[in-house]
């Protein structure tokens, strides 16, 4: 299983955590996809703790985890 | 020792006082975060603030902005941000300036500062602000609100923070902001900067990141 975080705004609607069987993603984008996030709304993308691109490849047991974008001031 | 500061004693030492009393610091902003900014640094005690800002109040900013009053809409905020520092702290020299942060006047705003503060919002303005910090070679103490979270970093020259947490492309969604937020995040800066202004040893190029819905504090990097 792939293990997804969402932070923040990401939050809503999906929860906190949630599991991914492995087999159904082979890149982080692929994640993105599924949970219907447009790339340009994630800010911070890690897989396992390390800066990371959508174009990156996930595997069974990878945590990954996802921040939108915090500008306001 | 000014008597105004005599609480500040113990947290901080009197070397340290008189120090962050020689310091000058911009605020690239007076609206939500930048109120809050410029009031804990004249409270605390820093030498000089420069703040920029070219937008006036309107309505929307009442739910937030500490200088705001809806006696004040329609007025400059880099104007109202002078008459709080005189009014709170007439030690601290405060210069006021009534222009936005650009790629033309961004280095010249922030010239011979001993740190920069982020209070912009928007991330195209933050981008010019984190270039022209690592050109002229002043650490940045960004922060950035949104909704119920918030997040601060210090950025030092040849650091790519601000790229690496603003990618290529990335779009602010929101613009959700509720009055706690801005206060928060901006105690997380001037924390930061404080540290730094002593002298004491600051983490850097780490981003800290609050969610005060679910009161959870994250570390980046």
């Amino acid at each position: 299983m792939i293990e997804v975080r969402f932070f923040a705004t990401l939050r809503e609607g999906r929860g906190k955590i949630t599991q991914v069987p492995a087999e159904e993603a082979s890149t982080a984008g692929d994640l993105l996809r599924r949970f219907a996030i447009p790339a340009e709304e994630v800010a911070i993308l890690l897989i396992n703790g390390f800066h990371s691109k959508p174009e990156d490849a996930v595997k069974d047991g990878d945590v990954i985890s996802l921040f939108p974008p915090v500008g306001g001031g | 020792m000014d008597e105004r500061y005599i609480r500040n004693l113990g947290a901080l030492t009197e070397k340290e006082c008189a120090l962050l009393r020689t310091k000058t610091v911009f605020v690239a902003g007076c609206g939500g975060l930048g109120g809050y900014l410029i009031e804990m640094l004249l409270r605390l005690g820093v030498g000089t603030i420069r703040a920029a800002d070219g937008d006036s109040f309107e309505a929307s900013n009442l739910n937030r902005q500490l200088l705001s009053s809806p006696s004040a809409l329609g007025r400059a905020k880099a104007e109202a941000a002078a008459e709080r520092a005189a009014l709170v702290n007439p030690d601290v020299r405060f210069v006021a300036i009534g222009e936005f942060v650009t790629a033309e006047n961004a280095a010249q705003l922030i010239r011979g500062c001993d740190a920069v503060l982020d209070a912009l919002d928007n991330i195209g303005a933050r981008r010019l602000l984190a270039r022209a910090c690592a050109e002229e070679g002043i650490a940045l103490i960004h922060g950035a609100i949104c909704g119920w979270s918030a997040q601060a970093a210090v950025v030092m020259p040849g650091e790519d923070l601000i790229d690496r947490i603003y990618p290529e492309g990335a779009r602010l969604s929101s613009k959700t902001s509720l009055s706690f937020t801005p206060p928060f995040c901006a105690a997380l800066q001037v924390a930061l900067c404080t540290r730094l202004l002593a002298g004491r040893p600051v983490e850097s190029g780490r981003l800290f990141m609050a969610d005060l819905l679910d009161m959870e504090m994250e570390s980046l990097f």
